[in-house]
């Protein structure tokens, strides 16, 4: 399964799934990263973590590691 | 009768230029009670009667973070008279998750789209009438930097206030979620009145555990949740957010549109130069030599050799006029009003000299803090974070804790207040706790007193003491995260990175006002008392059997000295267990610079450089050169001065978790320094006694903790935080 810390930089994905729980995920989803939303991965850290994406039109950075409960398509 | 409004609103969105407004100079700044989340309070300009409460940026509801906790508990618990709900047009969707929530509390909303003059000049637009319709609220277009529609905002808010009518939340959910939050309210207690009702069931639904302790009637509603988390296949907390989104979603369309597609805004250009793959470091190296070079080097330097040596102590000149210094000035007026020996003693050595001391610190940290209300304010600190958070996570410490420890290097106090820029709680109390261990311009002296004397001024010993002190930041941050005190608190690390904006001259000054004050205020109470205590003890004496005030060359018979013959054999199992360097050390704690001038005294020289070198001799004679680094780094690593430990003090906000600051610091610092004085006489002299089995066991704890305890898997496999972090909210779970 696709997860969102795969996405390559200047690619735009689909959210199909959350996984995980608890406060990370109600942070992720309060974030304003729900099903079904696009996310357009815009660049990676010059030390290669965290992320920087782009959802609901502004700028979110997540590390890699939070990245990989999100799944995408 | 007062009207008190909240203002509420993300993080970003104009909140502080808006309350700053609104309220002018009439603004109260303090802490929550028993947290450090500040909280802000004014009376609105122009209405005595109306009290403008600005409520901490937050991005939700949830309980997870503690500024969520706080807002909340005051949204709840004091039920303001009406919600000025800002929202960022720029930025509307995710603005608008926030207002769902606030619209079901049962309290009157007026939402003001802020930043208008952005959204304009992008070419878009927002439709506030369509808005104020779909979501049941007044809607004004403000911009708070420039002063439009606030005053209109204010007063629609006020109308409403006194009109107490409570906002129904006019949005719905997915029926099959609305008929459970249907079931839920019925079972919810008479003592929940009815406009609160829906806001307790989303929270009862959503397992929210801190809501349902303050409720008086808990209903089970497991069999609800349990049907509504089958049909969605998900949990009931996700759900609910889901559902909000999806209904912003759903009006979203109508009220904005997007005028030009895809292009790139001036905060994005800039962003791809700052934060570029490969031009970000040497820009980021660059900001910070600019922010320590000015900040530590030149004009802080300046401001606090003025400071210092002018204002508190032989006078300054002023556009070629001999200005004397404020020491001189009252010993003259002392001396004029034949005051009596004893309190010109004290007024001049023990509170002149030891909050002038404290005070003269301010200068250099009004323009740090001037640099970094700024860096804050244009975005640029999100960014550091982004910049720095791949190295310091490893040690628990946040990216931005970079800032904090680089201008610990000039001087702690800034250092730890500069601290105040990283949101997360955790993160922060790390920060301020390790941040005194990088050696600080104080120490120096130190460090070249005992390179001078004991090592023939060794080229490797200052960058040693610098090893130390890095040393000492990334093994407590490896050991202290395993431990309770910070390991309970999960925080992801999901930021927004804001859009880049000039900030207003007037909000930087007041941002570095606000925290100059703060500190200053500290000055005057525990640092004052502090050091009129060190001035007593440092003063009187037993002399010949008679108690008496001291003369300056008389210190060997201070009660100072007396307690530092009682308590110096605690450095015996460091190497310097005589009562001159015990004085020594608890001298420093007024000032790290102290430590020199005080082995001068001690050695009988009235006056020494600042490296101590007419003493070199001397000290060379009473300790082995292993004691004397062990001195030394017992004294880089322990309890900061006053100046210092009152910041700590201000920042934690929080006397247990100061002391526990203080005794790390000190504990941390007496167990390196025994290592480092038992095995270097191991080594040197092969003797082995018992201290050295006492210092092997202690070695031996504290490589446990380091290694054994995770530090493998900490560096090789970085995402394992995120696991444990899996571990933690499992507990939670479990707990609910």
């Amino acid at each position: 399964m696709k997860t969102l810390k795969d996405v390559s930089c200047g690619e735009t994905v689909k959210v199909t799934k959350l996984t995980g729980e608890g406060p990370v995920k109600r942070r992720i989803m309060d974030m304003g990263i729900t099903k079904g939303v696009d996310i357009f991965v815009r660049k990676v850290a010059p030390l290669g973590d965290p992320i920087e994406v782009m959802v609901r039109g502004y700028e979110l950075s997540l590390r890699k590691a939070d990245a990989e409960m999100i799944s995408v398509e | 009768m007062s009207i008190k409004i909240a203002l509420a609103g993300n993080p970003n969105c104009g909140k502080t230029t808006l309350f700053n407004a609104l309220t002018g100079s009439n603004q109260f700044v303090g802490n929550w009670p028993g947290v450090t989340v500040e909280k802000k309070e004014g009376k609105l300009k122009g209405h005595k009667d109306v009290i403008i409460m600005d409520l901490p940026g937050i991005y939700s509801l949830s309980p997870y973070t503690l500024e969520e906790v706080v807002a909340r508990n005051y949204l709840i618990g004091e039920r303001p008279d009406a919600i000025l709900n800002i929202v960022d047009g720029t930025n509307i969707e995710r603005n608008l998750y926030l207002s769902t929530q606030l619209m079901e509390l049962g309290i009157p909303v007026i939402m003001a789209v802020n930043m208008m003059d952005i959204v304009e000049k992008n070419g878009d637009r927002i439709h506030i009438d369509r808005l104020s319709k779909k979501l049941g609220c007044e809607v004004v277009e403000i911009s708070a930097l420039k002063g439009t529609g606030i005053e209109k905002a204010a007063q629609k808010a006020i109308t409403l206030a006194n009109q107490k009518n409570i906002a129904i939340p006019v949005h719905k959910f997915a029926p099959e979620v609305e008929s459970v939050l249907d079931v839920v309210e019925q079972k919810l207690g008479s003592d929940i009145v009815k406009e609160q009702k829906r806001f307790f069931a989303i929270k009862l639904l959503e397992k929210d555990d801190k809501i349902q302790s303050q409720m008086k009637l808990v209903p089970d509603i497991s069999k609800e949740i349990e049907q509504i988390e089958k049909l969605f296949d998900d949990d009931t907390e996700s759900i609910i957010t889901n559902e909000r989104y999806v209904y912003i979603s759903s009006i979203i369309g109508e009220c904005y549109t997007k005028g030009r597609k895809d292009s790139l805004t001036i905060s994005d250009k800039i962003d791809r130069i700052v934060t570029n793959r490969i031009l970000a470091l040497p820009i980021f190296a660059v900001v910070m030599f600019i922010v320590y070079y000015v900040s530590v080097t030149t004009v802080g330097t300046w401001a606090t050799d003025w400071a210092n040596d002018g204002l508190f102590g032989e006078g300054w000149s002023l556009f070629g006029l001999e200005v004397p210094g404020i020491p001189i000035l009252l010993d003259s007026a002392l001396t004029a009003i034949g005051c009596a020996d004893w309190l010109h003693g004290l007024i001049l050595d023990g509170i002149v000299a030891g909050v002038g001391a404290v005070l003269g610190f301010v200068p250099q940290m009004l323009v740090l803090f001037i640099f970094l209300a700024f860096l804050e304010a244009c975005g640029y600190m999100a960014r550091v974070a982004f910049i720095m958070d791949r190295i310091f996570r490893k040690f628990g410490l946040s990216g931005k804790s970079f800032i904090p420890m680089l201008i610990g290097t000039g001087c702690g106090v800034p250092g730890v207040m500069a601290s105040r820029t990283i949101e997360n709680d955790r993160d922060r109390k790390m920060t301020i706790m390790t941040t005194t261990f990088i050696p600080c311009g104080a120490k120096l002296p130190i460090i070249a007193l005992i390179a001078g004397a004991l090592f023939g001024g060794a080229w490797w010993v200052a960058p040693s003491a610098y090893f130390v002190g890095i040393a000492a930041i990334i093994c407590s941050g490896i050991i202290l995260k395993k431990t309770k005190m910070f390991a309970g608190d999960p925080a992801p690390f999901v930021m927004e990175l804001p859009s880049y904006h000039m900030p207003t001259v007037g909000n930087v000054l007041r941002s570095m006002w606000e925290r100059g004050w703060s500190f200053i205020k500290k000055a005057g109470t525990i640092i004052l008392l502090s050091t009129i205590v060190v001035w007593f003890t440092t003063f009187f004496g037993w002399v010949d059997g008679q108690f008496r005030m001291l003369e300056d060359m008389e210190i060997d018979h201070s009660i100072l000295a007396s307690i530092g013959s009682l308590v110096s054999w605690i450095f015996i199992p460091l190497g310097w267990g005589d009562w001159k360097s015990a004085v020594a050390a608890i001298t420093g704690l007024v000032a790290k610079e102290n430590v020199v001038g005080t082995f001068g005294i001690l050695f009988g020289f009235a006056e020494v450089a600042e490296d101590g070198t007419e003493i070199w001799g001397t000290l060379a004679g009473s300790m082995t050169a292993i004691a004397a680094y062990s001195f030394l780094v017992f004294n880089l690593l322990c309890a900061p001065c006053f100046a210092a430990m009152g910041a700590i003090k201000r920042e934690m906000n929080n006397a247990k978790w100061f002391w526990f600051a203080i005794g790390y610091q000190t504990a941390l610092a007496y167990v390196v320094s025994m290592c480092v004085y038992q095995f270097g006489t191991l080594f040197t002299t092969g003797s082995f006694g018992i201290l050295t089995v006492v210092a092997l066991l202690f070695f031996l704890g504290f490589i446990y903790l380091l290694f054994f305890l995770g530090f493998i898997y900490l560096l090789f496999r970085p995402y394992k935080e995120s696991s444990s972090l899996k571990l933690d909210t499992k507990n939670f779970a479990r707990a609910k």
